[in-house]
């Protein structure tokens, strides 16, 4: 039988043709549906962050005594907080300061520990037993503890908060990090490489540390949220970011806790808004680190 | 012709916890400018850790180098400080690994992995080096250059990645080039093609080269010289010729007699060599051979030299290496 150009043509074009972003989008939400739905969270929290100037209904820091502790209604949709200012116009604000420190502190706590893990790893030997059991110090404190510890020394403020909370991230990817490195260590390549005599750091830099980027991925999207959730704590504990900045932690702090039954607005907003983040960010990371995890692939 | 390279009583030992490994044990050999040496031996025997000690890369602190001299154009490598030592590796001296399959990084393209080392060692231009790069594929047979420069080393096959291990060896020039095992994770169409590219480059090109490998075969067809060796030691030396013609050690003569020739009727059994090779932590005094040898003598108790036999430069470790020699030709 003559195959006809019809059937040619149904057989070859099965599917139509997306772009390979959009494929990889839609294969991600087909197999974890969970996943999209942090990202989706993720995405929103940036679009809002990003377009905070034009979304927030009002500034952010303006007070407007006439409406104290105004309880949500439709000129303050989530109520106002002891100083009159809008509370949503503060979440829809703060979600800037979250995002920042949260990224901030993940990629540089999490660079460099990636760079210290592949370092160790490669080195080996007494400067690996060495930096190993340093990170094992650090890694011994409690996240807040550590973060506490390093704000009492360098003071509060939008840049020592991101320090204090990537300081603490340090051993916790290094560990990781140098877990694969290890394996990454013993392949011919590294050797190849010694071979054709170029550096130390050379072969740290290009040759080693591209091979790691799944775990280091893995460990900055895993941390986003508990950054998030860390810059919640210390703000609310007065030792983050400091009035009048807008910060979610922040909200939850000093007239929150004393107007908690006559305005629960104050406190419940803010607490379901860091709740979210750190909620999108987990279910996003979990699912990045099955879907690079090669073993789990065919799945 | 003037030696390029000459290894004398070179010692690496491993410390491991059950003692002190002699991997190479006092060898010496050399290599001539432009020649193909071959290092022969069964695994274990110590020639890829004397390959590896030529470079320098032996893994410390276990493995050390204790003693002897590594003569490169009459400087002595082992007294260079590790900076002169980076400068020898990949312009001076190259390698082609084992495994052509791990010895490429996969995250790096084909053409980051050639251009990287003309970068650091000729300093040249990204232009110039991807230039040179496109012309090295070229030269080692793979087809359409300049579009696979960008691919990465997954989508290479065994024989092309071999050949882009090649490529990258000579990419800078090299007086010589350690090939460990060039050929072993190869398909056998694919080995002859490897080393017979190999053979003709190094002539074209006026490189040397050690090749390191347990198969005869090879040796027999590419080799000038052949260095055998056997627990850590060099226990004969001749042209290609003079070994398989007139071996005059009962080891090559055991290797010789357990490989399955063509010539031979099919239900002709082979002749494998008794016993196991050596501890290399409790090496038996004297010859390491002899407590698997036909030819054992009183003697063997000494550590043979390795002294003229027949042919000139043909040499052997063995004290009844003239024995041998009649009732091989009896």
């Amino acid at each position: 039988m003559a195959v006809t150009k019809e059937t040619l043509e149904t057989l070859t074009n099965t599917e139509p043709a997306r772009p390979r972003w959009l494929q990889a989008a839609i294969d991600f939400t087909r197999k974890r549906p969970l996943g999209a739905l942090g990202a989706v969270i993720i995405l929103l929290m940036t679009l809002i962050a990003v377009t905070a100037h034009w979304l927030a209904p009002y500034d952010a820091l303006a007070t407007d005594y006439g409406a104290m502790l105004a309880s949500p209604s439709s000129q303050h949709w989530l109520g106002t907080d002891a100083y009159g200012r809008d509370v949503m116009s503060r979440i829809i604000y703060g979600s800037q300061t979250a995002l920042i420190v949260g990224l901030g502190a993940s990629l540089i706590g999490g660079t460099l520990g990636a760079l210290i893990g592949v370092a160790s790893a490669y080195f080996g030997g007494r400067i690996d037993l060495i930096v190993e059991r340093f990170m094992d110090v650090l890694i011994s404190f409690p996240l807040i503890i550590l973060a506490l510890a390093v704000v009492a020394i360098l003071g509060t403020g939008l840049t020592n908060v991101m320090l204090a909370i990537a300081i603490p991230m340090i051993p916790r990817c290094a560990r990781v990090v140098r877990s694969s490195a290890l394996a990454v260590r013993e392949m011919p390549y590294v050797d190849a490489a010694r071979a054709a005599g170029f550096r130390d750091s050379r072969i740290v830099l290009r040759h080693m540390l591209p091979n790691v980027m799944a775990p280091y991925l893995i460990m900055v999207t895993a941390f986003l949220g508990q950054a998030i959730l860390l810059e919640a704590s210390l703000s609310f504990l007065g030792l983050g970011v400091q009035e009048p900045v807008a910060a979610w932690g922040l909200m939850l702090r000093g007239a929150a806790v004393e107007f908690a039954e006559t305005a629960p607005w104050m406190a419940i907003f803010p607490g379901v808004a860091i709740s979210l983040a750190v909620f999108g960010f987990n279910l996003f990371g979990d699912s990045l680190r099955d879907a690079l995890d090669p073993r789990l692939r065919t799945q | 012709m003037a030696k390029l390279l000459q290894v004398e009583n070179l010692q690496t030992q491993f410390l491991t916890s059950a003692g002190v490994v002699r991997a190479v044990d006092g060898v010496s050999y050399d290599v001539d400018e432009g020649e193909t040496v071959a290092l022969v031996g069964e695994s274990g025997c110590g020639k890829s850790v004397s390959a590896l000690s030529i470079m320098r890369l032996v893994a410390e602190p276990a493995g050390r180098i204790v003693g002897g001299r590594i003569l490169f154009q009459g400087r002595d490598l082992l007294g260079l400080s590790e900076e002169e030592m980076r400068d020898v590796r990949g312009r001076d001296i190259a390698m082609v690994f084992q495994e052509p399959m791990t010895s490429l990084n996969p995250v790096l393209t084909i053409g980051r992995q050639l251009t990287e080392g003309l970068e650091i060692h000729l300093g040249m231009q990204i232009e110039a080096a991807r230039a040179r790069a496109v012309e090295l594929l070229g030269m080692v047979g793979i087809p359409d250059p300049a579009r696979r420069l960008t691919q990465y080393p997954h989508q290479f096959s065994g024989g092309m990645r071999q050949r882009m291990m090649v490529a990258m060896a000579l990419a800078c020039n090299p007086k010589l080039i350690l090939a460990d095992e060039p050929t072993t994770a190869l398909d056998v169409t694919i080995q002859a093609q490897i080393l017979e590219l190999m053979q003709d480059l190094s002539r074209r090109l006026g490189v040397a080269m050690l090749i390191i490998t347990h198969n005869l075969g090879v040796v027999a067809r590419y080799a000038d010289r052949v260095n055998v060796m056997y627990a850590g030691r060099v226990i004969e030396r001749g042209t290609a010729g003079e070994i398989y013609a007139n071996p005059r050690h009962p080891y090559t003569l055991g290797l010789l007699r357990s490989v399955p020739r063509l010539d031979e009727p099919i239900r002709a059994k082979l002749d494998p060599i008794e016993g196991q090779p050596p501890d290399l932590t409790r090496l038996p005094p004297g010859c390491a051979f002899a407590p698997r040898c036909a030819y054992r003598v009183d003697r063997c108790a000494e550590v043979p030299a390795l002294t003229a036999v027949g042919a000139p430069g043909h040499l052997s470790a063995c004290w009844e290496a003239e024995r041998l020699a009649k009732e091989v030709a009896a």
